[in-house]
């Protein structure tokens, strides 16, 4: 392998792993804080993906108009089965949870098929985005794809800073450990939770509208992403941001060179390296931080 | 106390008549029916491994179809080309090969709990996906096929033939029969005593002198090898394996059918396990929903929230509220 | 006093969580016959010293023996099975079972058996009868039918010291068995440790003075995670620290 093309597989490898990052965050956030854990968290980033590919013609193909829309769009849908569905949810034990939202994702991927249908779609990246960059004298590195993985960064670094930085972060954290002393400070706990839950829907729309230029939008694209959350959060140890982002990227490496130089066992790789670790410390990474 | 005999000679009672009635079956319906009934039963016997993970113990497992494709897949395998293979050592060995993934699975994630092993059982599901679906091993996405199903013989006398339908239902019957018996048996024998110890109060169950991973881990690998018993049964009936039979929404569904059923009773799993198959025939009946049928997963995704949020203890739940209600007798929260 | 008769010693016991040091250095012995409380205020690092004791949670620093055996790194399943029970601060039992199944799964504990799957547990004719003997003496004999989540608090608690019995243990940690109990109750309850006592090494955290007196033989005072006195009852009582520290405000 040359140098240069060792360094475009280190740089997809961090597109990628950022990508996982925040996709794992956004569930992480909604189990952390509420207690529940959706399935169908997966779904919402293929949402993301079709609208990519939906709204554009709609929108006249502006790129940030576009995603200004998805993420209204995401905001309401969120807040919406916040209020709906997942309300429900909070005090059910983690079984019903686990095969509600697995109905969910079996709505969510009908609906899909019966309004967009099973096709794979291709999105186009804006034009302004869509250079190369020169590495080295044979290699170029698409623009694009250093801008997903900017975007992953600054949507995790706000939402990290929000939490642990402000005072609504400090309320969202705190309503995390106490629900009924927040509720007696005379905070609204369900305004708070579906803000909270309407933000990690967004942050997984945002995800599959930013990545969809890249990974086009085809079914099962929500199911592939879910489970390789899983196996991050399983890697960094639940309730851990440095273990997500730091099993997020090491999946995104083995993941990556390991299509390139085992492309036969690609699939089954990152479950060895889980596996591995688990053999080593039986709790991930980091235990909760 | 007479309401208590009551209900303990209706669950025999059922369990009996439902014995009768899916031995009458055959003679009731043609080709399709028993192949229909007998694939349910082949789930149902999945699910019954399952509960002992689930009810028994309280170890919520997604992974289930990893040890039933396997299985399936090591039937077809090890079966030889062009003549049937041996029942006697094809079935223990394809059992066996789920029993080894569920050791190697239990011992990884049994350190966990809670969501957490939820999705570390999901994880390792997948895994044995992919080996089966990228790997030379597994023949890719579009499986392997079986020629000539097992037989069982002794010297020259041939005493059960799978090729023949049948045959093969009324074994996969008697599978199911020995399957309940056996862990019937099992929930009321020490170490079905000290599984539900587990599931209840696993820390007391320590401060007695309970070593609980041992117990967890033999659940696991009793739970592995009839799963893949079915995953047995499941290649030989259909002659034909590919990398379904070990997806996630396999483990899913038979997760659906255990609480559909009630979860806590051997009853709910076999009642689970027909009620989601008539679900899913409902759903795709072309006759009630015309050309949306496609769509059934839609109708069998709302059916599952429906249920679930309505029904959290499952059909029986459902029956046993209702026999409390008519006798009052007072009912303690697990 | 007589090391012969010391079951349980713990030298220099310490636990840290992070910076906070729960335990800091306790020693303390357990002797057959006799009753060692372990007093002290909220936070003082009562129940971590017992954690630790059972097995539940690793020592920091120092060692566990039980008769003369470095148990130090033994979990809590494997000194259970080796002698020491443990009865919980807040009931630990199960709640859907019959209290003479509470009793017969904590006796199994002794007689495992787990390979024998088609033996009826309900039939066994080791861990039944014990179950019924060691909920006779708890003064449970009347409600052995009955779920254990419907008794009363007190039958609870009663359950609690039941199934801690269950294993024959030599060695007895008791948390706090006398909480939420009513006059009554709480002379029953002595009565039984005053039964146990001849038999039984017994370290008891309690918080209600009275009984403490009345039962204990050696009394540990623990403030801040560190023992402040350990003595007789009476020497205890009389101690400036102690009083200071502790039984001024109880008296």
């Amino acid at each position: 392998m040359s140098f240069e093309t060792f360094l475009v597989q280190c740089l997809n490898s961090l597109q990628y792993g950022l990508l996982l990052f925040l996709v794992a965050s956004g569930l992480t956030l909604i189990f952390g804080i509420m207690g529940v854990i959706n399935l169908a968290h997966g779904s919402f980033y293929m949402i993301g993906a079709y609208m990519a590919y939906a709204l554009a013609p709609l929108v006249g193909g502006g790129f940030f108009t576009t995603l200004a829309l998805g993420l209204v769009l995401a905001v309401v849908l969120g807040y919406a089965l916040e209020w709906a569905f997942f309300s429900f949810l909070y005090e059910r034990e983690h079984l019903q949870q686990v095969l509600m939202t697995y109905g969910l994702i079996l709505v969510f991927e009908e609906l899909r098929s019966i309004l967009v249908g099973d096709d794979v779609h291709g999105v186009q990246a804006p034009p302004w985005l869509a250079g190369s960059i020169p590495l080295g004298d044979l290699m170029t590195y698409p623009v694009y794809r250093l801008f997903i993985s900017g975007v992953c960064l600054a949507l995790a670094g706000s939402m990290w800073f929000v939490l642990a930085r402000t005072r609504l972060g400090m309320t969202i954290r705190a309503g995390a450990t106490n629900r009924e002393m927040v509720q007696s400070l005379g905070i609204d706990i369900q305004f708070l939770y579906r803000v909270v839950f309407a933000a990690g829907v967004a942050i997984a729309v945002l995800a599959g509208m930013v990545a969809a230029p890249v990974s086009s939008v085809y079914p099962g694209m929500g199911n592939q992403v879910l489970i390789i959350c899983f196996v991050v959060v399983v890697i960094g140890g639940i309730g851990s941001i440095r273990g997500a982002l730091l099993a997020a990227l090491l999946i995104g490496f083995v993941d990556t060179f390991g299509k390139v130089v085992f492309p036969q066992a690609a699939g089954v790789l990152v479950y060895v390296l889980m596996a591995l670790i688990l053999l080593w410390k039986p709790d991930g990474l980091f235990k909760a931080g | 106390m007479f309401a208590w005999l009551v209900m303990m000679r209706s669950n025999i009672v059922s369990v009996l008549l439902g014995g009768f009635a899916l031995a009458l079956w055959p003679l009731a319906t043609g080709s399709f029916g028993v192949d229909l009934v007998a694939k349910t039963m082949i789930y149902a016997i999945v699910a019954l491994s399952l509960e002992l993970l689930v009810g028994a113990t309280g170890l919520v497992c997604f992974g289930q179809a990893a040890f039933f494709g396997l299985a399936g897949y090591a039937a077809v395998k090890l079966s030889p080309e062009g003549a049937a293979a041996s029942l006697w050592w094809l079935l223990p060995v394809a059992m066996a090969v789920g029993a080894a993934y569920a050791l190697f699975m239990g011992a990884l994630s049994l350190r966990t709990r809670g969501v957490y092993f939820i999705m570390v059982t999901l994880a390792f599901a997948q895994m044995a996906y992919y080996v089966v679906h990228d790997t030379p091993l597994g023949g890719g996405t579009d499986g392997i096929y079986l020629y000539v199903k097992p037989v069982a013989a002794i010297g020259s006398t041939l005493l059960i033939d799978l090729d023949r339908p049948l045959a093969l239902y009324y074994f996969v019957f008697g599978c199911l029969v020995a399957v309940f018996g056996f862990l019937a048996l099992l929930g009321r024998s020490r170490f079905g005593r000290a599984l539900a110890g587990i599931r209840v109060n696993e820390q007391r169950m320590r401060a007695t002198g309970f070593s609980t991973y041992p117990y967890k881990l033999a659940a696991f690998v009793v739970s592995g090898a009839i799963a893949g018993l079915a995953g047995f049964l499941f290649a030989v009936k259909d002659g034909f394996v590919n990398p379904e039979l070990l997806s996630w929404h396999l483990s899913g569904a038979v997760l659906i059918m255990i609480i559909l059923g009630g979860i806590g009773h051997l009853r709910g799993a076999v009642i689970g396990a027909f009620a989601f198959a008539l679900l899913q025939e409902f759903f795709k009946s072309e006759t009630i929903f015309g050309g949306f049928a496609k769509h059934w997963l839609l109708g069998l995704g709302l059916a599952i929230i429906v249920s679930v949020a309505l029904l959290p203890r499952g059909l029986i739940g459902a029956g046993s509220l209702l026999t409390h209600r008519l006798t009052r007798t007072p009912r303690v929260e697990a | 006093m007589s090391a012969l008769g010391v079951l349980l010693r713990a030298t220099d016991v310490t636990r840290r969580f992070g910076g906070l040091v729960a335990v800091d250095r306790v020693s303390l012995e357990l002797q057959r016959g006799t009753v060692h409380a372990v007093i002290g205020t909220n936070g003082a690092g009562k129940s971590t010293l017992i954690n630790i004791l059972s097995g539940e949670l690793p020592a920091s620093g120092g060692s566990v023996q039980l008769r003369g055996t470095d148990i130090t790194r033994w979990t809590q399943a494997r000194r259970a099975r080796a002698g020491v029970g443990r009865s919980y601060q807040r009931t630990t039992i199960y709640p859907t079972f019959t209290v003479l199944e509470n009793c017969r799964l904590a006796a199994q504990a002794r007689h495992q058996r787990p390979w024998a799957w088609w033996a009826d547990a309900s039939a066994c004719a080791v861990s039944v009868p014990a179950a019924r003997d060691v909920a006779a003496r708890a003064g449970l004999a009347d409600v052995l039918d009955r779920p254990a989540g419907t008794l009363s608090h007190g039958q609870r608690r009663q359950l609690e010291i039941a199934m801690c019995l269950a294993t024959a243990p030599e060695v007895l940690l008791l948390d706090e068995p006398l909480a939420g109990m009513g006059a009554e109750e709480t002379e029953r309850m002595l009565a039984l440790l005053a039964e146990l006592k001849a038999v039984h090494a017994i370290a008891l955290v309690e918080h209600d003075m009275d009984a403490v007196f009345r039962i204990a033989d050696r009394i540990t005072v623990m403030v801040n995670g560190a023992v402040l006195a350990s003595d007789t009852p009476d020497a205890v009582r009389r101690n400036p620290d102690v009083q200071a520290a502790y039984l001024g405000s109880q008296q």
